[in-house]
């Protein structure tokens, strides 16, 4: 029987084989949309990194160079500009600057953030919901409203022009933030693993260390990404509150232009210097924030 | 070890969940919490557990009031619905968990670990982690968890309810085996009446937030002490059929009656509801006293080698419950013949007046 059907199957077999190969319609079909698709793609990232090229472009040229005209690589390659970035404290001091309160301020508002928002997953207080919305809509305020208190209060309190001044300011709008994202992936954890944890005989911190924390890991990555990219970017505040101890790299930046005119390649190699670190990160943490993207919070 | 819940009552939002339960549960006992969603067991489970607090009301251990302490401090296990482990450890560490909080030495745990996984089976999966085994190794490896620390309390919420069938039926066996040699106290909730009959023990049957009877689950089963008992605890519900009683018969309708047989004699005259179960309603008759009743069909829902026939006649529904595969067209007229000597009657309140002669035996 078992024979029979084997011999039936080969023959089967050798019927297909001896037919011409076929390319069906479809599959063509596919195939050129596939092509479509890649090209569309390509034209889209090239005129996405356009602006970016250009930047690394004119970092690598002369000023002459970059006044002189068009070109699409730099016909005089020089270092000069990195060279006088990493050569300078005044200039690199402002990454270093900027890094240690952006670092400060992600420490800080996951700190603080962790707890409120398993607070807001887990438990029902009074007037729970409304305060979740009020912390979000502290975000919709533009950072200049608060410009004039903070610059007022910490000169005050001697923290003007120090790094904890700034990391403070950035939580105003980072710590809602990453209460909301922390939020939504601590209610993708179920409360029966809390319970369980419990009833294993964990205390609360330590549950929340070792099993909790674990579970939200790409939370958490997310979380800091987001509060890097603010805290980051964000000109105004860092610039106000901070003279000369704690200047961020974009308001040194500024002093590319003086009276002799813009010093365009070297702004350009600090502006190459800028994307650096954002790139690392978000090197870092791509697979999480898809992840974020699909809870619907990022 | 035993477990006591006096006058316990869970109120949520002006919401009464648990409604005054008053349980004793025996070391050494397996008890099936039966009742349908929304009854109460898994607040109740919780309030035994110490998860929630009750409103109203004390729970003792060995005679010590427990009510506030928190569930850390007692020695429990329970096993959820869901699959519940902790998704980032391996299984060994899952179920190494209650022990390695317990503060024992690395010998005893490996000891107990692979003890217990070999009992469920799951010794083989012990360095994965509880995503990548399937549905029922993830609840075994819940349950290895709960099992592998001496809990005096093991509380099962529906723990089978999402396995398939065939899962089902093998776990629960081991299940009753694995209890056979403790001496805690196991709870176990289901929904479904075969489920409570297949594990034995006590049955303790849950409606809206109330206790209504407990007991030995067969005494239970025959004995029910109201309507919603005997509705709840046998599937498919018990037939309910409203009828009168005068001094030597039995009316239902017009047209149906019967003399009061000997079992039913000491029912005093008034109306009452008859129950009848539906696998005691039959094609054919089986004694003499047997009532012939014709009735039209509405449905056969032949499931495997069985048939659930309803049938209506112009006053009340039927359900029979029949081996075998039986095939009608609906709105056909056929004849059933209702046990008259199998009858329990209820009187206008709900409550149980009189049980057949020969479950009262059992």
């Amino acid at each position: 029987m078992t024979q029979a059907t084997t011999t039936q199957h080969n023959r089967s077999k050798s019927i297909l084989t001896e037919q011409a190969p076929v390319v069906s319609i479809a599959d063509r079909k596919a195939k050129n949309a596939t092509l479509r698709g890649r090209i569309g793609l390509i034209v889209y990232v090239v005129l996405l990194l356009l602006p970016i090229y250009w930047l690394v472009n004119m970092s690598f040229k002369t000023n002459t160079e970059i006044l002189s005209g068009l070109s699409f690589f730099p016909q005089d390659f020089t270092f000069a500009n990195y060279a006088k970035i990493f050569g300078d404290p005044t200039w690199y001091m402002g990454y270093v600057n900027s890094i240690f309160y952006v670092s400060m301020n992600m420490v800080i508002s996951l700190v603080v953030a962790l707890p409120a928002a398993y607070a807001f997953s887990r438990y029902k207080f009074v007037g729970d919901k409304h305060m979740f919305f009020w912390l979000l809509s502290n975000r919709m305020a533009p950072p200049a409203v608060f410009l004039l208190p903070f610059f007022q209060l910490y000169s005050s309190v001697g923290l003007f022009d120090t790094h904890i001044a700034v990391a403070l300011a950035h939580c105003l709008f980072n710590v809602p933030l990453a209460v909301w994202i922390l939020e939504g992936f601590m209610s993708g954890v179920p409360r029966e693993i809390d319970e369980t944890a419990y009833i294993d005989g964990y205390t609360f911190p330590r549950f929340f260390v070792k099993i909790f924390i674990p579970l939200i890991r790409s939370g958490i990555g997310v979380t800091a990404f987001f509060c890097f990219m603010f805290s980051w970017v964000e000109l105004l505040l860092a610039r106000t509150l901070t003279s000369v101890e704690a200047k961020p790299i974009a308001a040194i930046m500024t002093r590319t232009v003086s009276a002799s005119g813009m010093d365009w390649g070297l702004l350009a190699a600090a502006g190459v210097l800028t994307i650096l670190p954002g790139m690392l990160v978000i090197y870092f943490v791509r697979n999480h924030v898809a992840k974020g993207f699909a809870l619907g919070r990022v | 070890m035993s477990l006591t819940l006096q006058n316990v009552s869970r109120v949520v939002d002006g919401e009464t969940w648990i409604n005054e339960v008053n349980l004793s549960l025996e070391p050494g006992s397996f008890n099936v919490l039966l009742g349908r969603t929304l009854s109460g067991k898994t607040t109740l489970m919780r309030l035994m557990a110490g998860l929630d607090r009750p409103s109203k009301g004390k729970i003792l251990m060995n005679g010590v009031d427990v009510t506030g302490v928190p569930v850390r401090d007692r020695n429990i296990s329970m096993v959820y619905q869901q699959f519940i482990n902790y998704p980032n450890l391996t299984v060994y560490e899952n179920i190494a968990s209650p022990l390695r909080l317990a503060k024992m030495s690395d010998s005893e745990i490996d000891r107990r670990v692979r003890e217990t996984a070999e009992m469920l089976r799951i010794d083989p999966f012990l360095d994965r982690l509880p995503l990548q085994l399937s549905g029922g190794q993830q609840q075994r490896t819940a349950m290895a968890r709960a099992l592998v620390k001496d809990s005096q309390i093991i509380l099962f919420d529906e723990p089978l309810v999402n396995l398939d069938y065939k899962l089902r039926e093998e776990l629960r066996q081991e299940l009753r085996a694995l209890f056979k040699a403790r001496n805690c106290i196991a709870v176990y909730a289901t929904t479904e009446p075969n489920e409570a009959l297949a594990l034995g023990g006590n049955t303790a049957v849950l409606h809206e937030g109330r206790l209504l009877q407990m007991g030995p689950t067969s005494q239970v089963y025959h004995q029910p002490k109201d309507i919603i008992t005997a509705e709840m605890f046998s599937e498919p519900p018990i037939n309910v059929v409203p009828g009168h009683v005068s001094n030597d018969e039995v009316t239902f309708d017009d047209t149906v009656h019967f003399r009061l047989n000997n079992d039913l004699r000491s029912l005093s005259p008034g109306n009452y509801q008859f129950g009848v179960r539906a696998s005691h309603i039959g094609l054919v008759p089986h004694s003499d006293d047997d009532l012939e009743l014709p009735v039209r069909v509405d449905l056969a829902e032949i499931s495997g080698s069985e048939t659930f026939l309803h049938v209506h006649n112009p006053h009340f529904d039927l359900v029979l419950h029949l081996s075998g595969v039986h095939e009608y067209q609906v709105d056909q007229n056929i004849k059933v013949y209702f046990p008259t000597h199998k009858l329990y009657a209820f009187d206008a309140q709900g409550q149980m007046v009189h049980s057949p002669a020969r479950m009262r035996e059992q």
